[in-house]
């Protein structure tokens, strides 16, 4: 624990001579029956942006972990400098200089920024932090890069994009000269991804390498000089920046493989079911977030909720399923007042929610398939006197993944074993099976591939076809814009605008960041 | 009633729990709850008590009981860290066998049951301040303690300080926070959770230490009475951070005093007004669940 040393300057012998500078070698590995990487070949040059793309599973992160030295290759090796070498483990990794920023971000909350920034290597005479010279590398860092961060306040209290941020200036600060990151964009609004890919760019004008997992095509053509593309495990092609333009990308990512296309529908609204009345709400720390909300949503609409990341909606849709408190305004389904109902209450009424923290608040990953399929307030019409018919959960089960199409092998295997996009669709068949009146659905396709996307926004459309209520938080503007019937916008907890489903994303852009222009929008 | 008195007392009272405590508090952090702290402040009563005993020098038999707390704070740590025992049944055990093995070793060793009195057996001393001590209040507050006083005098504001300044504390802070994440960045989690077991032990067996070398000046083996989880208590209530957890420590100390000298004024059943400080303790942990779950109030259900 004693050791603590000023990030070492660029290694001598000069990287940009190598011709690959990381990359992977004939790389096999298999996690029981799933082949998860088959002879993958991986060339990353020196100073480039390097874009991984393929589907969910198709093997990309555990391609990652092995560059970085947290898994192992069965067979074939991991390259580094032109070199075959085997890393032992992250701290290999680190000493050739190789960082890796992971889907969950290695940010400790409890801790500010500066200390989120220096820990590990902190910069100390005798045990005892010299906070002053950290804060001064920390403002260097940051000016490299052309961001500006407030290094005192606490991780817990800012964006994720800006948490990111810290961990790619972390990886710098200890010395790391080639950045890997599985999906960084994933959980960005818009405006916050386009200051990622900046800050990627400036990373490379510098000198340094990038290797980035991501499922949004237009950014992997915006940014990579060259792209891989992994399919169940293989290497599929290795594409120069180009070479291939979006439509061509998607094909080699889903191969013959068809592309569920749908065409675009619209809905026909019926009747106001949900009426929300100048609702207001707090976040957890008690800084109100929602301010005088008032939204009708029809039978049969898919109402999207457009925002940049923070401005409100998450809990604005926690407030609506009643995991959430609302501070003022009323919530009526029908011509009942729910607001201070219970969760339980609430879906007992017919309100669904798809939460966007599929991994805590969607499923239960430990529990089978059968009990995520069949765990809601419905279950005791499967039980006879307190005990499940198996008969009932049979069918129930067999109805709501067949809805959804989820790939699975039994139905007793725990949600944790299928991938991101059949999870996901496991909570969509919950939630749109059975009698639903009003959908809350938030973030439905974070983090899920272009297949899946498919089925998720065909399962919505169904759902709404079959009369639900849907009200769709999305950060994806073209997803918002193929499904809404009309879009509102919040910005700072308010509805800066309404707009019709098929508005331009400039248009929606600019309400994002609160320009009213004229209010009767729509 | 006289009210310097219950001050002195409460003080006095209160030593034991700080120490334990912060040993607590520490351990924490780190990210373990040590169920354990009664068991390692049994053993430092007893080493404290025997050394002393056999040496008739209080300081070694404070120091012996130290280091006898810092390796079975090690013990205890390694079973969860290594031995992936879960928290929570490795202290309740740990408890349980430390009470059992002592009984034992009370008879085997020295024939006694319960209680052990050594002849020579140096008590720590108290240190008069003069003039300070004729100030009312003032003097009861800091006048006539023992050298454990002011080591948790000390030890308060150096931990708060330690926790934020060092390279120790801001590795500590993050292991407990998050363990994989700060794994990730290369910190040696497991080793920063054994030094924080190690404080945790050590610090806790210098409270048994204070019980047994400080007023009455021998050993029994009920002498700890739960204070090991009134410490618990103290650093819940004081979200681990070492200032809060000592003043929650004095609090329940307070109530202690109280009861002692409730039981001389009389009129009360004796064995009700024992439990006094431990209904302090339900109250003050009832209040700090509502406190908490106010501030993270979400559900309506």
């Amino acid at each position: 624990m004693s050791t603590s040393s000023t990030p070492a300057p660029l290694a001598s012998p000069d990287p940009a001579a190598a011709s690959c500078r990381i990359g992977a070698r004939g790389i096999s590995r298999s996690f029981g029956p799933v082949q998860a990487n088959v002879d993958v070949m991986l060339t990353v040059r020196p100073a480039t942006v390097h874009a991984i793309v393929g589907e969910n599973g198709a093997g990309k992160s555990t391609l990652m972990r092995m560059l970085y030295g947290l898994d192992h290759p069965d067979s074939g090796t991991v390259v580094i400098d032109d070199e075959e070498v085997v890393l032992s483990g992250p701290r290999a990794a680190i000493e050739r200089r190789i960082g890796l920023v992971q889907q969950e971000l290695a940010i400790i909350p409890e801790l500010s920024l500066l200390e989120n920034l220096v820990l590990g290597d902190e910069p100390a005479h005798l045990g005892r932090v010299d906070w002053k010279a950290a804060r001064t590398r920390a403002d260097e860092l940051a000016a490299s890069v052309g961001i500006e961060i407030d290094w005192n306040a606490d991780a817990a209290r800012t964006s994720i994009a800006i948490q990111q941020q810290v961990e790619i200036l972390r990886l710098v600060y200890r010395g790391a000269d080639v950045l890997i990151l599985d999906e960084p964009t994933a959980v960005l609004a818009p405006a916050q991804a386009d200051e990622l890919l900046r800050l990627l760019s400036s990373l490379r004008e510098a000198g340094r390498t990038v290797i980035f997992i991501s499922h949004k095509l237009d950014e992997v053509l915006h940014i990579a000089d060259r792209i891989t593309i992994l399919r169940s495990g293989r290497t599929i092609a290795e594409i120069e920046r180009g070479e291939v333009d979006r439509a061509g990308l998607a094909a080699y990512i889903v191969g013959d493989s068809e592309v569920p296309h749908s065409e675009i529908t619209r809905g026909t609204p019926g009747e106001v079911v949900l009426r929300i009345e100048g609702v207001s709400a707090d976040d957890d720390r008690g800084i109100p977030r929602v301010d005088g909300v008032s939204l009708e949503l029809r039978s049969g609409e898919i109402v999207g909720v457009a925002a940049v990341a923070g401005n409100g909606q998450e809990e604005l849709a926690e407030s609506l399923i009643g995991i959430r408190a609302v501070s003022g305004g009323t919530i009526r389904l029908g011509d009942d007042d729910i607001s201070s109902r219970s969760v339980r209450a609430r879906r007992r009424a017919g309100m669904r929610y798809v939460s966007a923290d599929r991994k805590h608040e969607g499923l239960a990953l430990t529990l089978s398939l059968t009990d995520n399929s069949i765990a809601t307030p419905g279950l005791t019409s499967l039980a006879r006197a307190g005990w499940l018919r198996r008969g009932a959960v049979a069918e129930r089960v067999s109805s709501v993944l067949g809805r959804a199409a989820v790939r699975f092998g039994s139905a007793s295997d725990p949600a944790s074993s299928l991938s991101g996009g059949n999870q996901q669709r496991v909570v969509l068949g919950r939630e749109t099976s059975g009698d639903t009146r009003v959908l809350i659905a938030s973030q439905p396709t974070r983090g899920v591939d272009v297949k899946g996307i498919g089925y998720i926004h065909d399962l919505l459309r169904r759902a709404r076809d079959e009369g639900a209520a849907i009200i769709l938080f999305s950060e994806e503007l073209d997803e918002l814009r193929e499904l809404s019937d009309r879009i509102v916008v919040l910005h700072r907890g308010r509805i800066s605008g309404e707009v019709d489903g098929s508005s331009s994303r400039a248009e929606i852009g600019a309400l994002m960041l609160g320009e009213h222009h004229g209010d009767a929008a729509s | 009633m006289n009210f310097d008195l219950l001050l002195a007392s409460a003080i006095t009272l209160s030593v034991p729990l700080v120490l334990a405590a912060l040993g607590g508090a520490i351990h924490r952090r780190a990210g373990i709850v040590n169920i354990g702290l009664e068991g390692h402040m049994i053993l430092g009563a007893l080493i404290g008590a025997v050394v002393s005993g056999i040496s008739g020098n209080w300081a070694l038999g404070a120091l012996a009981g130290f280091i006898a707390g810092g390796f079975s704070g090690l013990l205890m740590n390694v079973i969860i860290t290594r031995l992936k025992g879960n928290e929570i049944i490795v202290g309740l055990g740990y408890n349980i066998v430390m009470f059992g093995v002592i009984g034992y070793v009370l008879r085997a060793a020295f024939g006694v049951s319960g209680t052990l009195q050594f002849e020579g057996l140096q008590r720590m001393p108290k240190i008069d301040i003069p003039v300070i001590a004729d100030i009312p209040v003032l003097g009861a507050l800091v006048s006539g303690k023992d050298p454990l006083f002011w080591l948790c005098i000390v030890l308060v504001p150096f931990l708060a300080w330690a926790l934020k300044a060092t390279t120790w504390g801001v590795r500590l802070r993050a292991t407990g926070a998050s363990e994989a994440a700060s794994a990730s960045l290369g910190l040696r989690t497991l080793g920063i959770r054994d030094g924080a077991g190690i404080v945790a032990g050590a610090l806790a067996a210098l409270g048994g230490v204070a019980l047994s070398l400080g007023t009455v000046g021998l050993f029994n083996e009920n002498m700890t009475a739960g204070r090991g989880f009134v410490a618990l208590a103290a650093f819940y209530f004081g979200r681990s951070r070492p200032l809060p957890t000592a003043l929650a420590c004095l609090l329940f100390g307070f109530f202690d005093a109280l009861q002692i000298r409730l039981q001389t004024v009389g009129g009360f059943s004796p064995d009700i007004i024992s439990t006094l400080p431990y209904i302090a303790v339900v109250v003050v942990l009832a209040f700090t669940g509502i406190r908490q779950s106010r501030r993270g109030a979400r559900a309506l259900s």
